[in-house]
């Protein structure tokens, strides 16, 4: 295939439906949920799971079994362009909300990533079934951000029962709440934890395990208020003797020299960053745009193709607000291709990272600025996009982990050469 | 589909510049920026490229197709042995693209197979304007109908290999518009400056004044005939070829910072192991990576007549004026004092890097 930037008929059709979802279904409920923190949407939820399963799109669960068709007819595959093209138009309407979307979010892309054939199965399946479910993953700990080889929860295996016995608390688990408590409308979801098997064994000891909702011993201890993406639940759970099957261990259940398990989790974000990416390149173009529309309201037009230093500074910001848009999708676009070819993309996915996640507060920041006093005013959203679009820079690796990723990456340098 | 592969052609192409632009172009750089010359041999080389031949029908001579991605893919690679070089083996596509693009037949089968045939030679034009507030839409320099021809009438700066030329693509103002008018050498009323242009950079290439005092060209030397042309169409050409060009510089100073960081001690490590250099050489890569594809989207936009390719052309170029400012100031200040001196090439690609704001019209896909 030559150099092209025709977007697939499957993209597109997101494009255009997505965008409706974003205006009629979300907008006009940002600011309730927004001044509501942890009321559920449920009436979006339920529409979007059977909009979802009514259009055959099914969840943003990658699916194990559903390309065969694809791979039939030669086309190359497209799944991580479609999901990242959703992904960006769900938050062009709503970040918090696009996070309460039903499916297995980062769960279930850990499943997919480091799970057997068999647990793919067992856990990926239920996704397109009748009731809409969650799955979360629970990293960080209250001593183990961005270092999260520093992780602390403990899983032992109970030789008597075969089953894995996990002691430890985390932190920032997106959806946790939905995904691991029982809710009448929810099907049974899962969080997806990670814990080490052995101490002494550092990253080598890491694995995931996938603990089912309502496990006893696990408690969502509290719900964090935030500065944005209110919506979405951000769940602290403590595990304290928590059992789960042996069988629910991704990876290796020894420990080897190697640090394949820890990889494992890397390679869930080789494949996520460039998603989370289009998250905020999704604000960013609800900001921009509504900017775009409040200037031209105002009598004020931008002359695209006028030299710099004949434009004002209103055009010059909202020209420079367009390149960083359209070239930081461009980087997200390029990330997903890459993942959808099944070639490396360990450097273009975190640089969409950290490309996307400076372009979402900047733009974000500069749109209230302009706007002035509207922009400032809880009357409209951009003051609530400026808050969302934050968290962009921060979960799924902060500007600077992706940073030092990104640095390691071109320089040829290990963890250790590159602290 | 979205792909990011150049076909199997266009990765022979960019190989072969590749190696030009490594064994031939950046050898020779420095010297020929401080002896403000490019020997004749290092532009014939390039010029047997065959970058523009390829980018010309059978018909007039050629043995290919233009494509602006294509022509993005080279100017790439070739910008990153050297700039001024790279310029100086483009001059000719400066007088020939345009007349392929909008030039009438009689122009095309006129000046085509004269500018590609055999080595590379005196085909050039004039764009820029030695002004404050210089717009390409918005010339000083006018043309006026009269009779049976145009008078053109003003000054023209930055022109490359203006002396000698056989024929010079001037751009003038036409009742609000700008358009392309085709001026022999040795016109009445035109003349170029004896003096060369200094510049802060580009010392190599012979850039020149030219002064046009009432030069009368004939009616049918008006760019694409008696309708004129589309000057959009032209610049949005010249700008994708200008992003293309500082990405290229940027890489350059990128990758030469990059090496020299990981040789470089200090406190007892390489000093690419300090996250204060590691995180610029991270951001460099990133924004050099974002143009890139910018500039990729907005050559296939062209190639395929979309109808935002202009804007986005606009947009790929002044994001790549600033991109390219950015990462050979990082470049300079990577190396340190080194990187002031001029015995590396990263000041230089500085001097080049500030230049992209006004460098629209030295070159086009």
């Amino acid at each position: 295939m030559p150099i092209e930037f025709e977007a697939p008929k499957p993209v597109a059709q997101a494009q255009f439906m997505l965008k409706t979802v974003g205006e009629e279904m979300m907008r006009p409920r940002s600011r309730y949920y927004d001044e509501h923190e942890h009321e559920i949407p449920w009436d979006y939820i339920e529409f979007m799971h059977m909009a979802m399963k009514a259009s055959g799109g099914s969840s943003l669960a990658p699916r194990e079994n559903g390309n065969k068709g694809e791979e039939k007819d030669k086309r190359p595959p497209i799944g991580y362009q479609v999901m990242a093209t959703q992904i960006e138009a769900l938050a062009y309407g709503d970040l918090g909300m696009y996070h309460c979307l039903p499916g297995g979010g980062l769960g279930a892309a850990a499943v997919h990533a480091a799970g057997s054939p068999e647990q793919k199965a067992k856990f990926l399946d239920r996704f397109h079934g009748d009731k809409p479910i969650f799955a979360a993953m629970c990293i960080t700990e209250p001593g183990a951000g961005s270092d999260n080889s520093a992780i602390r929860t403990r899983a032992m295996l109970d030789e008597k029962t075969n089953e894995w016995v996990i002691n430890g608390e985390k932190i920032f688990v997106t959806g946790g709440d939905k995904s691991f408590s029982e809710y009448q409308k929810l099907g049974r979801g899962f969080i997806v934890v990670w814990a080490t098997i052995d101490p002494t064994a550092g990253r080598g000891g890491m694995r995931a395990f996938v603990v089912e909702g309502g496990t006893p011993g696990v408690r969502i201890v509290k719900l964090e208020h935030k500065l944005g993406i209110r919506c979405s639940d951000t769940a602290a759970i403590s595990l304290v003797d928590a059992r789960v099957p042996f069988e629910n261990i991704l990876g290796s259940p020894t420990v080897e020299k190697s640090t394949t398990g820890f990889k494992g989790a890397m390679a869930t974000f080789d494949a996520t960053r460039p998603l989370v990416a289009a998250s905020g390149i999704g604000v960013a173009r609800a900001a921009l745009e509504f900017l775009k529309e409040k200037l031209a309201e105002n009598g004020v037009q931008i002359r695209y193709g006028l030299p710099r230093q004949k434009l004002t500074s209103i055009e010059r910001d909202v020209i420079d607000m367009e390149i960083m848009l359209k070239s930081g999708w461009l980087m997200v676009l390029k990330a997903v291709w890459l993942a959808d070819n099944k070639k490396p993309n360990a450097l273009e996915s975190s640089m969409s990272k950290v490309r996307a996640g400076d372009v979402g507060p900047r733009i974000t920041q500069k749109v209230v600025e302009i706007l002035g006093p509207i922009g400032y005013s809880r009357e409209f959203l951009a003051e609530k996009w400026f808050r969302d679009a934050k968290i962009t820079d921060i979960y799924e690796g902060t500007g600077q982990i992706n940073r030092l990723v990104v640095a390691r990456q071109i320089l040829g340098y290990s963890g250790s050469e590159l602290r | 589909m979205y792909s990011f592969d150049p076909t199997e052609e266009q990765q022979m192409l960019i190989d072969a510049v590749k190696k030009y632009a490594a064994n031939d172009l950046r050898p020779a750089a420095h010297e020929a920026e401080e002896g403000h010359e490019l020997p004749k041999k290092l532009i014939n080389k390039g010029w047997e490229l065959g970058l523009l031949q390829a980018s010309m029908p059978e018909g007039y001579g050629g043995f290919g197709e233009r494509s602006a991605v294509t022509g993005a893919l080279a100017l790439e690679e070739m910008a990153f042995g050297d700039l001024a070089g790279t310029l100086a083996v483009l001059t000719p596509g400066l007088f020939a693209t345009p007349i392929l693009l909008a030039g009438s037949e009689e122009q095309k089968q006129t000046y085509l197979p004269k500018v590609i045939a055999g080595d590379w030679s005196h085909y050039t034009s004039a764009l820029i304007e030695y002004t404050f507030d210089f717009d390409p839409n918005d010339l000083t320099t006018t043309a006026q109908l009269d009779g049976d021809g145009y008078i053109l009438h003003g000054s023209k700066a930055y022109v490359p290999f203006a002396k000698n030329a056989e024929a010079i693509l001037v751009y003038a103002n036409l009742n609000g518009q700008t358009q392309g008018f085709i001026a022999p050498q040795g016109a009445a009323g035109f003349r170029t400056a004896d003096e060369r242009e200094q510049l802060m950079s580009l010392n190599a290439l012979p850039l020149y004044r030219v002064q046009l005092d009432h030069v009368k060209v004939p009616a049918s030397n008006r760019l694409g005939g008696a309708s004129g042309h589309d000057f959009d169409l032209i610049l949005a050409s010249m700008r994708v070829a200008n992003a293309a060009l500082a990405v290229g510089v940027a890489n350059a100073a990128f990758e030469y910072s990059k090496n020299y960081a990981k040789e470089r001690e200090a406190f007892g490590v390489k000093i690419a192991q300090k996250q204060a250099i590691a995180f610029m050489l991270a951001e460099m890569r990133t924004e050099i990576e974002s143009i890139r594809l910018l500039t990729w989207e907005a050559a296939w936009k062209l190639d395929n007549r979309r109808e935002d390719a202009i804007n986005e052309a606009y947009l790929a170029s002044t994001g790549a004026a600033d991109m390219v400012m950015t990462v050979t100031d990082r470049a300079v200040q990577i190396l340190g004092g080194h990187g002031y001196i001029r015995e590396h090439p990263v000041e230089m690609w500085m001097r080049n890097g500030r230049g992209f704001a006004t460098f629209t019209g030295l070159a086009i896909v």
